[in-house]
């Protein structure tokens, strides 16, 4: 997983509530068993005025003139102002996988659907939860002035817009130290693995029928 | 959703030892390995299930790392989302490319020693449909599934929730999950539901009065006269939904429902083993006193049967009522208008999805003000870990016996699993369906959603008793009306929309 620490680039909107995961990539293009290559098929149905087939070359689509994403002003965005319930329904791990492979690192919003949000620190995109007026804000800014770019610090949990105000935001300790190191957390739940087997001798002797009735 | 709601009120009221828990406390507690430094819990998990599409990622992940499942025998495999659901069906599929997920499934689970309901076996079917069906989900465990419709499981009093490929990884090789502990609350369903009015329709009613985020960061104890009325198959449709409300899960105590339900299947405890997990499970409810962080009321003797307009399953509406506007205030008008979706408790949802209703109503194709009854439908769906279990099936059977489908339009039945189309056979069933009209299909996922595979055609409008409206979820820009099995069947025999309760009650 790539590692998060200081990031600065440019913002673009998503500016609707509860964009579900099917919206973010429709489920016929999680055609391929990998990680990786959704990218040209993020927010498809927005994005192009076709109806994509799997397996198809994006790159002679003809594209949604009207959807931002597509405006040059928002070309080689990398952080992604979005409105409240982001990523809600289904819990395709393909969504943070096509936003990321598109190169978005950084996701703000008021509120994010729980599966998303922890499917985003897996893969090395930063969810940030501001509040709705900050967002509101933030989306004012951006639409105002042309290559608005923001910095995301992890470090020290801030948002810094160009005119210099600071936005603090929270995250979760382990989740920002993963992310920090690009850490893999299965490596470090391991390293509990007698606590692990500890509970799992008490809960054998107080559950049998959990672990001797299976087959 | 994240984040979750401050101040828990609930959590101070545990935090004294000296008051009452609730079900999920209990669940909870029980399951905890340690609190990480970090305020997460790390919770342990009894059962994974794993399906072809999320699954075969994870295992081949897994061996990709060259990792191990901790205990293979706790693991469950189910072909349910890319497989074909004709007949004759093979490793092949419609879908380009749904080999690879099915050989990369059925290969990881081999090589892991993993449980495995291919294909060719019996008991295939819908993971959420398969695993109470085969006594594995059970009160006081806890199971996960990277599917977000996990929480279907939660009707027998299991905690079970959805989660992602990497969690699933996670799970498999540590038998835990690192997870911020969520909030509590309790619907009480009270009152009795009037004929022709089911699960479907209570869970679709909340979500319409409180809006698709309302359980948001909660896990959802459903409870009250009007669930402990139902059978088991209906609190697992009522539980299914609960992530449409953006609940971390839903849950309903066990009960005497739950024991009858769940004694003889093939995985449930037996003899000694089963006396001592009923004196277990005997003790999962929330006590008197338990404090929930929310808590919310319905009275189903005001529910109607539901059917979705829009394409969030917040854009509800009774089915005797009227397609509201995209800004509430300008739908109320005198007839049978439902009050639902512009309640005053969800003024703030309007006001802020005024835009999102709008979107909604184009790319339905409706004229807000219309009566959402008569208008016409090109396909009919009954499928889906919501409502295709048997109880589902002879619901839609009893308002097609002697009736058929409008020519022209399509309808099709996909049993939630190969025991549910065998049990239905036995009782004739399938001869009910496929004399209405209905193709009559072998299990899995099929149309509930467009993977590549078999898909509704481009606008089509599709009855549906599945779960998801959103946009394109069942095809190419298709129009996807949510509703009960016994509307959608109605709806088939008309072609347009309609209240099934005249036909049920014939």
């Amino acid at each position: 997983m790539k590692a998060f620490t200081v990031h600065e680039g440019i913002a673009a909107p998503m500016d609707r509530a509860n964009v579900d995961t099917d919206l973010i990539i429709p489920k016929q293009f999680l055609k391929s068993i990998k990680r990786s290559g959704f990218g040209p098929n993020l927010f498809d149905e927005l994005r192009y005025l076709d109806e994509g087939q799997p397996g198809q070359d994006c790159s002679g689509r003809p594209l949604n003139q009207d959807f931002p994403l597509n405006f040059p002003r928002y070309q080689g965005a990398s952080i992604l102002l979005a409105r409240e319930n982001f990523g809600c329904g289904s819990s395709r791990e393909h969504a943070p996988w096509a936003l990321e492979d598109y190169g978005f690192r950084c996701i703000i919003a008021p509120s994010f659907a729980d599966i998303f949000y922890n499917n985003c620190f897996k893969n090395g995109v930063l969810p940030i939860v501001l509040s709705e007026e900050q967002v509101e804000q933030l989306f004012a800014e951006m639409y105002a002035q042309e290559g608005y770019a923001l910095t995301v610090d992890l470090q020290e949990q801030k948002v810094l817009t160009p005119s210099g105000e600071v936005m603090p935001f929270q995250v979760d300790a382990f989740r920002r130290q993963c992310l920090l190191q690009g850490l893999d957390d299965i490596g470090l739940t391991l390293q509990r693995a007698d606590a692990i087997r500890a509970y799992e001798e008490k809960w054998r002797q107080q559950s049998p029928w959990l672990f001797g009735a299976i087959k | 959703m994240w984040p979750p709601r401050s101040s828990s009120a609930a959590q101070k009221h545990r935090s004294t030892g000296l008051m009452g828990l609730t079900l999920f406390d209990k669940l909870w507690q029980e399951h905890l390995v340690e609190q990480q430094p970090d305020g997460t819990d790390l919770i342990y998990i009894d059962r994974v299930f794993l399906h072809e599409r999320t699954g075969s990622i994870a295992l081949s992940s897994l061996a990709a790392a060259g990792r191990r499942v901790f205990c293979p025998q706790q693991v469950f495999c189910c072909m349910d989302h890319i497989v074909d659901t004709y007949p004759d069906r093979s490793d092949d599929t419609t879908m380009p490319s749904g080999r690879d997920f099915i050989v990369a499934t059925r290969e990881g689970a081999q090589a892991a020693g993993l449980n495995l309901f291919d294909l060719d076996d019996p008991r295939q079917g819908i993971v959420h449909v398969v695993s109470p069906e085969q006594g594995i989900a059970q009160p006081g465990l806890t199971l996960v599934c990277p599917d977000s419709h996990t929480c279907t499981q939660g009707a027998l009093g299991a905690l079970a929730w959805g989660i992602g490929s990497s969690e699933a990884e996670h799970a498999l090789v540590t038998k835990t999950l690192r997870v911020k502990r969520p909030r509590s609350m309790r619907v009480r369903f009270t009152g009795e539901l009037q004929p022709g009015v089911t699960a479907k329709d209570m869970i679709l009613y909340l979500i319409g009065r409180h809006g698709a985020a309302g359980g948001s960061g909660c896990a959802v104890e459903f409870s009250g006269p009007a669930v402990q009325a139902l059978d088991m198959e209906a609190r697992m449709t009522l539980c299914n939904m609960a992530v449409e409300f953006s609940a971390f899960t839903g849950l309903i105590a066990p009960d005497a429902a739950t024991l009858a339900y769940l004694q003889g299947r093939p995985y449930a405890p037996r003899g000694e083993h089963w006396t001592a997990a009923e004196a277990y499970w005997r003790t999962l409810y929330s006590d008197a006193d338990a404090v929930f962080d929310a808590e919310l009321e319905v009275d189903c003797g005001n529910i109607q049967p539901q059917v979705t307009w829009g394409t969030s399953p917040q854009h509800v509406v009774d089915v005797t009522a009227r397609v509201p506007a995209a800004v509430s205030t300008d739908v109320v008008s005198t007839d049978a208008v439902s009050t639902d979706a512009v309640s005053a408790d969800d003024a703030s949802t309007d006001a802020g999805d005024a835009a999102g209703r709008a979107r909604a109503l184009d790319y339905m194709g409706l004229e807000a003000g219309a009566a959402i009854a008569g208008t016409p439908i090109d396909c009919a769906f009954i499928g889906s870990c919501t409502n295709a279990r048997i109880s589902d099936l002879r619901l839609a059977a009893a308002v097609l016996r002697g009736r058929r489908v409008r020519p022209g339009l399509r309808a099709i039945c996909v049993p939630g699993s190969m025991q549910v189309r065998a049990q239905a056979e036995r009782e004739g069933l399938d001869q009910v369906f496929r004399a209405a009209g209905f193709e009559w299909r072998a299990s899995g996922c099929s149309m509930c959603f467009y993977a590549g595979g078999e898909h509704f055609g481009f606008q089509q409008r599709v009855v549906s008793t599945t779960n998801r409206n959103f946009e394109s979820r069942q095809g190419p820009q298709t129009r996807t009306h949510l509703a009960s099995p016994a509307t959608v069947a109605a709806s088939a025999v008309t072609g347009v929309i309609t209240d099934p309760r005249e036909m049920l009650s014939q």
